[in-house]
């Protein structure tokens, strides 16, 4: 992981990639965590 | 004090061995300032030099295999127009004429080589990119043809082929990448009759910049276009005249270009985190709203219906005592619908009386 | 369902049909010419202006106006504005429509178009707006299939895949929602790599704000002029629920639109106090931005307001035109002709006609699909068996 980054543009691009496979972790971890969070409520229709 | 030949390889050699090595850690790596790939090549342009004749044009043209012009390299008649680099010219000579007086100065364009790349941070396919070699090198085989890098250019570099169907490429100044790669200099600076032309690594040709500014100083101005612009190019000017009027900008401050949109670019990654418990937080509270009028809407009519056949106005002050102060206008007006309702239907049929559960018109259909 | 029988008698001569036949043929010989000529043959572009309206029309605009489906599905779904139930179908399928229709007019002016998934797929180049804009229509396009397709499944009488979907719904209006501001934004945010070339009074910090505001009071305004239009000619399409909400949406949605607008034009006075850029509204450019920023959105954000106090139908809708235009004319200076402003006028760019062809015949042909649907599938009007259960 100690890649050495020599321009800002290297940088970058590996820094968003990481970042751009984060969010669609964190998209779907947090509708999970969702169900999970309302998981006992009484069930109603919802729409 | 140009670079011979002979000292360029040595320099290649060192570099292509010790890339890595030459770096100490602690300058690259750990802290967000970027100085670019060590010992990286660049091409210093000293257009007080430039005499013109289009020569570094005719080599660009043959080392690159592009076709050949209409008008013949030695025709100077061109430099009469203004030119930009095209896709079959990789480079383009201008002149610059002071009001008629005065010698003409001529200004060679071709890609900067930027230390940060426009072209290559816009590009969405990696197709542009900057190496070690000093060189931004496109990758026609990844190349979708979006011409966000020209977009992105502030140097209104890159050029398209626009007349092929298909597989149009963008067509740039490598550098001579290629020939980098085979320990050779490239073509226009080999071919440069005047040394306007001198290949080397950056740094170095900064200092020769440096160099000859302070021993002539009435030739120069002492300015080095490219040091800075855009974050620095590996391309660098020196000029007699202000570089304003040899047709290049000095108004693009010294920003790389992906400093420009990383606060755009910031801002995506929140949003996704953010927007979903915004989002839902929103719902949760509209679902909740509804589901309180909902029940209150029942509580209300249930009540009223029950109350519909008997002395109605006493029991509605009771009603209306009991519920809090907050939803009191909101469900008044439930209320005295479903009494004027209920109170309709005594009047007419008033035998039949809490059979119903629900008057038909507060059931309005919930979607 | 009989829904044919209304146009069975009708001749195929039609002043519509006549017209978008006359522009689909010629839009496919254009299509012929781009593909065995290239971009060269067909269109102005050139080096210095790489980007025509191919970019500036059929990508900027037809994604901002598309942006009802996802403003009207968060009223409803998000925000519980139940009552505006029956527009949402309507703006997802002018949403599906617009940009499946940006993303063919993408095949004509990129170079490969088959390599369009290659920034999702094969590279990425993630430093790029351009990347983010394409991954999130790609996904954007995807979940506006998904929300419109209950009504195709219904048609088809496909009731299990339906009613799962149709479960979903919430997921994937938050889900369109995140999208579609991250795209709409970024659009705007496409320009900010190139302070040199564009205009320092639209060029801004602000940009990404920009567009995403502007895409919504777009979006509203889209879907009140598509109701007018619907009603003109698809109003026996229409149940009693749609036509008695859609006075409702086209007063709450003007009401929106309007102090939308006005907090529009606010944050643009911002964003030129912010970088100080008073000097240049006395220019010719001030002028035309003055233009763009009073005539098309501070007046249209006002005759809304006008309308909606005197509940005047017309008035609103007229509103929604004028809105409209101003979208399209924002869009326009920011891509065309605020654009490499400092150029000659020499070296500027204006569209060929058969820039023009192609971007009239993308939308003709996003009309006749619109009508082909409306007119066979349940948009306007609820599907008989799922009417209560939706
Ligand atoms: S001059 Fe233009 S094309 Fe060349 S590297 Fe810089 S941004 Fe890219
Ligand atoms: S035209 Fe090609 S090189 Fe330029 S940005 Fe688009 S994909 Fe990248
Ligand atoms: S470096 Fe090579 S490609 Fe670039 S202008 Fe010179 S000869 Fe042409």
């Amino acid at each position: 992981m100690d890649t050495i980054f020599y321009t800002l543009q290297d940088f970058m691009i590996h820094s968003k990639s990481i970042t751009y496979i984060l969010i669609g972790g964190i998209l779907i971890g947090l509708m999970l965590f969702w169900l999970f969070l309302t998981g006992r409520d009484e069930k109603k229709r919802t729409f | 004090m140009g670079i011979s030949r002979r000292q360029f390889l040595g320099f290649l050699g060192a570099a292509a061995g010790t890339t890595a090595v030459s770096v100490k850690k602690s300058e690259a790596a750990a802290n967000k300032e970027f100085k670019g790939y060590p010992g990286s090549f660049g091409v210093l342009h000293d257009t007080t030099r430039c005499i013109g004749c289009r020569k570094c044009e005719q080599a660009c043209n043959k080392v690159n295999e592009l076709p050949l012009p209409k008008i013949p390299f030695d025709d100077l008649s061109v430099l009469n127009t203004k030119r930009r680099t095209q896709q079959d010219a990789y480079t383009v000579v201008n002149r610059f004429v002071e009001n008629n007086e005065g010698q003409p100065v001529f200004v060679k364009s071709q890609c900067n080589h930027c230390l940060e790349p426009a072209c290559a941070s816009a590009c969405f396919v990696k197709a542009l990119r900057k190496v070690k070699t000093g060189a931004v090198i496109y990758d026609a085989s990844l190349c979708v043809g979006c011409r966000y890098c020209m977009i992105a250019c502030p140097f209104n570099i890159p050029a398209y082929e626009y007349n092929n169907p298909l597989t149009p490429r963008i067509m740039k100044c490598t550098m001579c990448h290629p020939r980098i790669e085979k320990g050779l200099i490239p073509g226009c600076v080999e071919s440069c009759p005047k040394e306007a032309l001198t290949f080397g690594p950056r740094e170095k040709l900064l200092k020769t910049a440096r160099q000859r500014i302070e021993k002539y100083p009435d030739k120069y101005i002492d300015y080095i276009y490219g040091e800075s612009e855009m974050g620095g190019t590996s391309w660098l000017y020196l000029s007699g005249r202000p570089f304003k009027e040899i047709g290049m900008r000095e108004d693009l401050g010294i920003q790389p270009a992906a400093t420009f949109t990383s606060g755009p670019l910031a801002t995506v990654p929140v949003i996704v985190g953010l927007w979903p418990v915004l989002l839902t937080g929103i719902y949760a509270i509209s679902k909740r709203k509804e589901k309180i009028s909902e029940e209150e809407r029942i509580e209300a009519v249930s009540r009223s219906v029950a109350v519909a056949g008997e002395v109605m106005k006493a029991k509605l002050a009771a009603l209306k005592d009991t519920m809090t102060k907050e939803k009191e206008a909101a469900i008044n007006l439930e209320v005295r619908r479903a009494l004027e309702e209920a109170a309709k239907k005594s009047e007419s049929e008033q035998q039949a009386e809490s059979a119903k559960d629900e008057p038909s018109d507060t059931s309005k259909e919930d979607k | 369902m009989s829904q044919e029988t209304a146009r069975v008698n009708e001749s195929i001569f039609t002043p519509f049909n006549v017209i978008s036949g006359i522009i689909i043929i010629a839009g496919l010989i254009v299509t012929v010419l781009r593909f065995t000529k290239g971009l060269g043959a067909v269109t102005n572009l050139d080096n210095n202006n790489p980007w025509g309206i191919w970019i500036g029309f059929d990508l900027l605009c037809g994604v901002a106006l598309a942006a009802g489906g996802f403003v009207t599905s968060a009223a409803c779904y998000i925000f519980g504005l139940k009552r505006y139930h029956s527009a949402v179908r309507p703006a997802i399928l002018t949403a599906f429509l617009g940009y499946a229709l940006v993303v063919l007019a993408l095949h004509y002016d990129v170079g490969r178009p088959w390599r369009l998934p290659y920034p999702i797929f094969i590279s990425q180049g993630t430093t790029s707006l351009l990347f983010e804009v394409a991954l999130c229509v790609f996904l954007y396009l995807s979940v506006l299939f998904i929300e419109y397709s209950p009504a195709a499944l219904e048609w088809l009488g496909l009731k299990k895949i339906r009613s799962m979907i149709v479960k979903l719904t919430l997921v994937l209006t938050i889900f369109g929602v995140i999208l579609s501001t991250l795209h709409q934004s970024s659009l705007g945010a496409l320009f900010m790599i190139a302070p040199s070339k564009l205009h320092p009074l639209w060029y801004s910090n602000y940009l990404m704000v920009y567009f995403f505001v502007s895409s919504i009071f777009a979006g509203l305004s889209m879907v009140i002029f598509e109701g007018t239009l619907a009603h003109r000619y698809f109003h026996h399409k229409m149940d009693e629920t749609h036509l008695k909400e859609s006075k409702d949406v086209a007063f709450g949605f003007g009401k929106a639109a309007s102090f939308v607008m006005m907090g529009y034009v606010g944050i643009k006075l911002i964003g030129i106090s912010i970088d100080n850029n008073w000097h240049y509204l006395t220019t010719g450019w001030g002028v035309w931005y003055l233009f763009e920023l009073i005539g098309f959105v501070a007046l249209p954000a006002f005759i809304y307001a006008i309308a909606v106090r005197e509940k005047n139908l017309r008035l609103v809708q007229s509103a929604s035109l004028i809105s409209i235009i101003g979208v399209v004319l924002n869009r326009f200076n920011i891509s065309l002709v605020a654009f490499n402003w400092q150029l000659p006028s020499a070296e500027r760019y204006f569209p060929s006609w058969s820039e023009i062809v192609i971007s009239l015949f993308v939308v003709t042909l996003g009309i006749v699909v619109y009508r082909f649907i409306v007119t066979r599938m349940p948009i306007f009007y609820e599907h008989p068996d799922y009417q209560h259960d939706n």
